[in-house]
């Protein structure tokens, strides 16, 4: 008895995680590929036709957008990287006994909600507000200077939010570092920059592998900035997936969902291919 | 000592005056108290004591990952002591190895040299041949986390040696092995110190270790050296309680000098009991002076021992067996105990049992008067 419960027990571990996904992703994933190749409207009704030219329409149409997405992942990612990695490196290394303290106040943002954050931003950033308006009435700034529904704001908007993303798996590799295997590379010759690129940044790297793909990720697929933050011209693959949804247009929102998915699949392979997966993964395995 | 050692020519590393304090929590702790060292060139040099002695910070400090309080650090007669540990001429081998873990063996190994920008042939030829001399050919790509504890040492052993230091500095190198692996690697790295003939400056807390290894030993404690002899002195003429205590088994005893005569002083620790020290003119009658015994030197009779020999009676309070010998536990009429090792050598030696009278007997030579 006591052995069909041990040998029953993985099983039953996985049980609820595994039925959980089954539902509210696998399922509804099925769903809405399917969905994806259908034809017809809310009134008629939708039709399976199994009509592949909706990817086609999706991406003629809205190419604009999905292109401008993945520009923001990237450049959310690459700011993230040049903030997080500092501030990861400073709280690993310098931080001592009030590591966790600092830890803390990095994730203190994450108890406002993500919505509020992002609107607060606006307050901010826009054109006669706190920051920009005593700059103008003093005349650093010209008249018609702004920020709000720039490139820039959405970018920063999304660094300010998945941030903590980037930090924290970068922090974890950087603390599990050997403070001794840092020093055998003073001892043998290296400067300070030589230890830093040929020793703690390569065992670093699986934190900076999570890092990019928990920041890079959500940003690219994020629609909350670019409508808080953004204009006409800064509209996210998600903006649009989002209003196509809210219109209707199911098949065009699902067909677009599944080519940023693909894309984003295919992106974080051949970078973990670049990396060499092996090594990142059982590098991060330790 | 110094000043003897200085006279055969410049040291390889020369500690003077060093003191290492840390402050912190609004109190200071001193590591290390004031510490003069002469290691020579080509000695397999040892600083043996226990945890928290201050002997891993006073290698620390020979590397350059401490700056000293005060004091001075010279390596080949050159003022060291603000050059930090890239452009010292010497290298570590560290407590748990700290190999790269990302890298092979071979690139580990080469770290060094492709830092100092040595060409790519002679890299190689240099490289190829130190994995030679650790036993390592072969293993070139391997990872340090597919090598047994033994392996990776080696490895260490290699990444450090093959920039052909002028000093290398082992920070309890062989505490991570177990014990048949750690005597075979005892041998190994003689062997390797007498084929590479550099300074090897040795930390360890394991007596047996530094005693089989060293050609001198500095016994530390609290922050200072306790005594800085080869192991053969530190073993058998301990300077201080200390170091006869930590060093193997010892027996301490403490008597009032009753006489002196041809430089041995005589002590009555009991009725019947006589125990002679060879003494160098200090202690007078009637001054107190601590000694040592090593176990093994003392003989255990039944009946009272004749001739010029210490002899001291009690009772055998236990007897042990260790295979190659017997340990005996004698306690004095004083109440003191004492252990005894009487080697294994014929079957009539495990005549007294327990409970039984005895007599303890040892030559002169082999009682030491030590300092406080």
């Amino acid at each position: 008895m006591r052995r069909v419960r041990a040998a029953l027990a993985p099983y039953l571990l996985v049980l609820p995680g595994g039925l959980w996904l089954t539902v509210f992703f696998a399922v509804p994933l099925l769903a809405m590929l399917s969905l994806s190749t259908q034809e017809g409207n809310l009134v008629e009704g939708f039709r399976q036709t199994f009509r592949l030219q909706n990817y086609v329409d999706a991406v003629t149409l809205h190419w604009e957008p999905l292109v401008r997405s993945l520009l923001y992942g990237l450049a959310t990612t690459a700011a993230a990287i040049v903030i997080g990695f500092p501030l990861a490196y400073w709280i690993a290394f310098k931080g001592g006994r009030r590591k966790s303290s600092y830890l803390f106040l990095i994730l203190l943002p994450f108890f406002v909600s993500f919505v509020i954050r992002t609107i607060s931003w606006k307050f901010l950033l826009t054109d006669e507000g706190v920051l920009l308006g005593p700059l103008k009435d003093a005349g650093v700034l010209p008249q018609g200077f702004h920020v709000l529904a720039t490139d820039f704001a959405v970018i920063a908007g999304l660094t300010y939010n998945f941030l903590p993303f980037m930090v924290l798996p970068i922090y974890v590799a950087l603390e599990r570092i050997d403070p001794r295997v840092i020093e055998a590379a003073y001892d043998l010759y290296a400067s300070r920059t030589q230890a830093f690129l040929r020793v703690v940044f390569p065992l670093a790297l699986p934190g900076v592998f999570a890092g990019v793909l928990m920041t890079g990720v959500p940003a690219a697929s994020d629609f909350v900035n670019a409508s808080v933050l953004g204009g006409v011209d800064n509209t996210m693959i998600g903006n649009v997936i989002y209003n196509q949804f809210r219109a209707s247009e199911y098949p065009m929102g699902a067909s677009l969902s599944f080519i940023l998915m693909a894309l984003m699949l295919l992106g974080i392979f051949s970078y973990a291919r670049a990396l060499g997966t092996e090594d990142v993964l059982e590098v991060a395995a330790r | 000592m110094a000043d003897a050692l200085r006279a055969g020519g410049t040291p390889a590393i020369e500690l003077t005056g060093v003191v290492k304090e840390y402050s912190g929590h609004g109190e200071v702790v001193r590591a290390v108290r004031g510490v003069d060292l002469a290691i020579e060139e080509g000695e397999f040099f040892s600083l043996l004591g226990p945890s928290g002695c201050g002997k891993t910070t006073t290698m620390r400090m020979i590397a350059g990952f401490e700056e000293p309080t005060r004091g001075v650090v010279r390596l080949h007669g050159q003022d060291v002591t603000d050059v930090p540990p890239a452009k010292r001429d010497v290298n570590m081998v560290f407590q748990s190895y700290a190999l790269f873990p990302h890298m092979s063996v071979y690139e580990n190994v080469a770290f060094g040299l492709r830092r100092r920008g040595v060409d790519r042939d002679e890299l190689d030829r240099r490289v190829r041949e130190m994995l030679e001399i650790v036993d390592l050919a072969g293993r070139e790509k391997r990872r340090p986390r597919e090598l047994s504890g033994g392996q990776q040492q080696r490895v260490a052993l290699a990444r450090a040696l093959v920039n052909r230091p002028r000093a290398l500095l082992l920070d309890e190198p062989l505490g991570a092995l177990d014990l048949k692996l750690r005597q075979a690697m005892q041998i190994e790295l003689k062997r390797i110190q007498r084929e590479v003939g550099i300074t090897f400056v040795y930390v360890t807390h394991d007596q047996g270790e530094a005693l089989t290894m060293s050609d001198r030993i500095a016994v530390m404690n609290d922050g200072l050296v306790e005594q800085l002899a080869p192991p053969r002195e530190v073993y058998e003429r301990p300077a201080t309680r200390f170091v006869a205590g930590f060093i193997g088994t010892s027996n301490l005893f403490s008597g009032v000098v009753d006489r002196i005569a041809d430089g041995l002083a005589v002590l009555r620790p009991g009725p019947g009991d006589r125990v002679l020290v060879p003494v160098e003119g200090k202690p007078a009658e009637g001054d107190t002076i601590d000694l040592t015994v090593r176990p093994e030197k003392i003989v255990i009779t039944a009946e009272e021992p004749g001739g010029d020999v210490s002899k001291v009676r009690g009772t055998v309070a236990e007897v042990v067996y260790l295979g190659t010998s017997y340990s005996y536990a004698v306690t004095l009429g004083n109440g003191a105990e004492v252990t005894v090792f009487q080697q294994n050598a014929h079957s009539s030696d495990s005549s007294a049992e327990r409970g039984d009278p005895v007599w303890l007997s040892w030559q002169p030579r082999h009682s030491y008067a030590m300092g406080s």
